[in-house]
């Protein structure tokens, strides 16, 4: 096949794959809705059951798992490319250690009893305070941004955070310890409007600014020096990509807790499939990271009914050998 | 094209010693020209502040009579090309698709690929022998066509000077020639073409001028005979050779003798 026809049919398979997601979402869970009376609702109309279930619970939960798994996704692909590193993921800057020790400390001190605005606020909170941390220390040697001593220094303040964590968990009560840990394995089951907003409010803005940054990018991860050479502005593409990529993944910490393995797969899977120009690779990334934390909550729900598993763990399970089928396919093909 | 530094002077930040000191270098319009030096004596230093990456910390740098600084790094790509000494490709990228990144500073503000791009890929590809190659993963060239490639993808800028880096560094005869062969060809219609190599010999063949630079100075510039001089060459790389007029192509050779 052609790339431009392989590229054409995957991205009418994704967004179908996306929109088949959302019906899934919305009408399977303890209580299952048909496909008409999901309609009806999102027409005005139904009964007010399926009003409640329909807007109150699930349509909030989907559209949540759509932000914040097609914005790791996106953010995934920005590390990757401008750290020119396979393995870097959304959280490889630290971005997660420092969200979940505002989280932890919320649940640990009580503070999260004050109103549900606590926890998300505390996590944003506490990733922004990383981030912040690790562009300062990257910048420190001079007007421009190193990108192995901000890998270097993401590192090593992810392993800060940890200990901080390990810290405040060994010194709470075994209740504050489950709640700690089932959020940093992250959730969507808490999901309302307010969530959304605040996914939506960073994840929009930030995958448009990336969107537009894609020619750049796609110079960027060759290397630096090239993509001066040819003619890219690279302290400011770099600066600006780091930013959108660093609070898309921070609003979604701070909503969703830490979903990990979406950032760092979807987009290598795509670029097996569509190859690595950022024009596709941003936007496929997303609708496929998308849908695949959609399917993954639906499981996480389903499964073990009435016990939610956390998203997190669906996203391993499901995600490493999908992963690992595409891996074996592009070396057998490079033979 | 030219490329002019005067005085150039650069030293890394924190560095206790300059990397270059009071380099004068003014390439010929339509030339090869070759910088040599032993390593770490400067040359992608050089090369580095040559084309606006480094900023000088004294002298100046001027490229086709116009201070470097005054030129936009849009403007500068779309008249020099250039090809670092090391790429890594971490992604599948097909080899069109690196070449096609060569038409960057020529895209309009929407980006959308013209004919006119396409074209001039195609010529690129044409030019350096690989069109053949187009549809490959990059990651599953030999060197010498990665190198080519890239050579490529420095054409597809449509560039009135080009700038390599260590272009046949770890090639093969056969890649070395065919690739200095394209580089003299187009000195010959034209381009001004800067290379920074380790080749002695072959820029003493291929070059129409040489620098050679020594721990960040200039130990001699002009034609290869005026600079390949052996005490010259003995005192810059500190080891004892012959210079010696090769029979078979009537250029300088260098041979290094045993202590």
């Amino acid at each position: 096949m052609r790339p431009g026809v392989r590229r054409g049919a995957l991205g009418t398979a994704l967004a179908m794959a996306l929109g088949a997601s959302l019906i899934l979402g919305v009408r399977f869970g303890s209580v299952p809705v048909s496909t008409g009376d999901v309609l009806d609702v999102l027409l005005g109309g139904g009964s007010p059951i399926h009003r409640d279930i329909v807007l109150g619970l699930r349509l909030p939960r989907v559209l949540l798992g759509l932000l914040v798994g097609g914005g790791l996704a996106l953010s995934g692909a920005t590390f990757q490319a401008l750290l020119r590193n396979p393995l870097a993921e959304p959280y490889i800057l630290g971005i997660s250690g420092g969200a979940s020790v505002g989280a932890v400390l919320v649940l640990a001190t009580g503070w999260v009893a004050a109103g549900s605005w606590t926890l998300p606020l505390a996590a944003f909170a506490g990733a922004v305070v990383a981030i912040a941390l690790v562009f300062r220390v990257a910048t420190a040697t001079g007007r421009r941004m190193d990108v192995r001593v901000l890998l270097l220094a993401g590192v090593v303040v992810a392993a800060f955070f940890s200990a901080c964590i390990a810290f405040i968990l060994s010194v709470s009560p075994a209740r504050t310890v489950q709640s700690a840990v089932l959020w940093i394995m992250g959730s969507v089951a808490h999901a309302g409007w307010r969530e959304v907003m605040l996914a939506g409010a960073y994840t929009l803005p930030a995958g448009v600014l990336l969107l537009t940054l894609a020619r750049p990018l796609n110079l960027m991860a060759i290397g630096e020096d090239t993509a001066h050479y040819l003619g890219a502005d690279v302290e400011r593409v770099k600066k600006l990509a780091l930013a959108a990529a660093a609070l898309l993944t921070a609003a979604g910490v701070a909503v969703a807790g830490v979903i990990g393995f979406v950032g760092l797969v979807v987009p290598h899977a795509i670029r097996i499939v569509a190859g690595s120009d950022h024009r596709i690779l941003l936007p496929f990334s997303f609708l496929a990271g998308a849908s695949f934390l959609i399917l993954a909550d639906l499981v996480a729900r389903m499964l073990l009914a009435p016990t939610e598993i956390p998203l997190g763990v669906i996203t391993a399970f499901v995600g490493v050998p999908i992963f690992l089928v595409l891996l074996r396919g592009t070396i057998v093909r490079q033979g | 094209m030219r490329f002019q530094a005067h005085g150039l002077e650069f030293r890394y930040p924190g560095a206790a010693e300059p990397t270059l000191r009071g380099v004068d270098l003014d390439t010929p319009d339509g030339s090869l020209y070759a910088v040599l030096g032993p390593n770490g004596s400067g040359k992608s230093t050089l090369l580095r502040a040559l084309l606006g990456v480094l900023e000088p910390t004294g002298g100046s740098v001027h490229f086709d009579g116009r201070p470097l600084r005054e030129w936009s790094r849009r403007d500068l790509a779309r008249a020099v090309g250039v090809v670092p000494q090391r790429e890594v490709v971490s992604f599948p990228l097909s080899v069109r698709e690196l070449v096609a990144m060569g038409r960057y500073p020529h895209l309009g503000a929407l980006g959308a690929e013209t004919r006119g791009d396409t074209d001039a890929v195609d010529r690129a590809l044409e030019q350096c022998d690989v069109t053949g190659l187009a549809d490959r993963d990059v990651g599953t060239l030999s060197g010498g066509e990665f190198q080519r490639v890239r050579i490529a993808r420095a054409l597809a800028q449509e560039p009135r000077a080009l700038v390599l880096d260590e272009p046949t560094a770890s090639l093969d005869i056969r890649h070395e020639m065919t690739i200095l062969e394209l580089l003299r060809a187009w000195a010959d219609e034209g381009m001004t073409v800067l290379v920074v190599t380790h080749g002695v010999e072959q820029a003493a063949r291929f070059a129409d001028r040489m620098l050679l630079l020594s721990r960040g100075r200039v130990a001699a510039e002009g034609p290869p005979a005026q600079v390949l001089e052996e005490s010259i060459l003995r005192e810059v790389y500190g080891w004892p050779l012959s210079v010696t007029e090769d029979p078979a192509t009537g250029s300088l050779k260098v041979t290094p003798l045993r202590r």
